[in-house]
């Protein structure tokens, strides 16, 4: 199978990857061990398969990997430096805001996104945001309050 | 999965014709995805070639210039509900755009594939119909420019020619007193039903018959027929009512999993109405 190899900054770091053209985000990521993104629906509607390319929230499942040619990739695994867990992580177990955990990678992720580019959203703006994550377990209560926390954590 | 295909990159509107001319009906042309993967992931269609169209500076960038909004293909909704002069040109476009499907469709979509692709179940069409928009085609034959009402003829079909590629969309900017609104009813990514409207309101009454086009509940956009309300009072009940009418008599609605025809064709009279409102509530 023809392959390509491409430079890609996945969470942070610079690395070559070989993906063939029909290869999907999704795909490659996974298949580089890094289990953290799922995927769900596989059409683009339930959000748990969330990503950051550029710093934009895409579908993994339906966005070609060849997309990611020369620019970032951010997953859930790069969000903690170390032990020490990033904001939305710690609102997301302070609040409770997941259950069996399927959806909640890409909640975070699509929640990082909002806050890189509104740090101090309200209540509308976070669920206008978020009506692309789709939960089956909790609820979104916890789910709104817990990126509300982790806006108000991170506000300087 | 999805089968193995080749990915070409245009990086020019000659070379996307060219390569379309080429590969024929072995090649999808192929810009956000979010409708063509699907459908390839699905099994409905295969190609063996997709054409990237996004690495062509033409069909990117947003310009206003001699009252017109001029959109390149490739431009995300992502894009266009950030850009400032959309929102200053044509405010509810700007807001349709921050509701199309959910944030990561916005972030990969375009407005160009959007169109292309003729997705019955979709926000931008009407809206474009109602205030007149055309698209600008390339194509070995040259470049013409199309009322987005003929680019549609169809569900999933369009008067694309076979090695014509969709350069950018022309809005034509409202007058300084006209308004527009879009109001939609939806469940998941896809409107089950979208009115757009776009008139004058002068001093209570109606100026001009606005343009109301129904979307995603027909198999194409539909117009809705209007003069009755030229002149009429912003907020004549009764008027309202005989718009409402005229909607449900102008629409065909096909039945499918966003709802029974007979619950859209009611739920097109509601909107519509709801479009009126909104146009007048703008005016004010």
């Amino acid at each position: 199978m023809p392959q390509r190899t491409m430079a890609v900054a996945l969470n942070g770091s610079k690395r070559e990857v070989a993906v063939a053209d029909h290869t999907l985000l999704s795909e490659m990521i996974r298949g580089l061990g890094l289990l953290g993104t799922k995927v769900s629906c596989d059409m683009q509607v339930c959000g748990a398969c969330t990503v950051l390319l550029d710093g934009r929230p895409v579908s993994s499942c339906t966005t070609l990997a060849i997309e990611a040619e020369g620019r970032s990739v951010d997953t859930i695994e790069g969000l903690a430096d170390g032990p020490r867990l990033h904001p939305l992580q710690t609102a997301f177990l302070e609040k409770a805001a997941f259950q069996c955990g399927f959806c909640t990678p890409g909640m975070i992720m699509a929640a990082k996104a909002l806050l890189a580019e509104r740090p101090s959203p309200d209540e509308a703006a976070v669920k206008h945001w978020m009506d692309g994550n789709i939960c089956r377990c909790t609820g979104y209560e916890t789910i709104v309050e817990a990126v509300l926390d982790a806006a108000r954590a991170t506000r300087p | 999965m999805l089968r193995r295909f080749e990915l070409h990159r245009a990086t020019s509107v000659d070379e996307a014709i060219a390569l379309r001319r080429d590969l024929g009906d072995g090649a999808a042309v192929y810009a956000g995805g979010t409708e063509i993967l699907m459908t390839m992931k699905m099994g409905i269609a295969r190609w063996p070639h997709l054409i990237d169209v996004k690495p062509i500076p033409e069909l990117h960038g947003i310009t206003v210039s001699g009252g017109m909004l001029r959109i390149g293909a490739a431009v995300a909704h992502w894009d266009l509900e950030r850009d400032p002069a959309v929102a200053r040109a044509i405010p509810a476009f700007a807001e349709l755009e921050r509701n199309v499907a959910n944030v990561r469709v916005r972030a990969a979509g375009t407005l160009g594939g959007n169109l292309a692709f003729a997705e019955p179940h979709a926000d931008p069409p009407a809206f474009l119909i109602a205030l007149d928009a055309r698209v600008v085609l390339s194509g070995s034959e040259g470049t013409r420019r199309l009322a987005v009402s003929d680019l549609i003829t169809g569900m999933y079909t369009t008067t694309l020619g076979a090695d014509e590629i969709l350069v950018s969309i022309e809005i034509p900017i409202p007058a300084a007193d006209a308004r527009a609104a879009y109001v939609k009813f939806q469940i998941l990514e896809r409107p089950s039903v979208g009115v757009a409207i776009a008139g004058t309101v002068r001093d209570g009454r109606f100026r001009g018959a606005p343009a109301v086009v129904v979307g995603a509940v027909d198999e194409v956009p539909r117009r809705v027929p209007t003069a009755a309300l030229d002149g009429a009072r912003a907020d004549d009940a009764a008027a309202a009512d005989a718009l409402a009418e005229a909607a449900r008599g102008a629409v065909d609605p096909v039945a499918d999993l966003a709802g029974a025809a007979d619950y859209k064709r009611h739920l097109v009279g509601v909107f519509a109405k709801r479009a009126l409102a909104a146009l007048v509530a703008e005016a004010a």
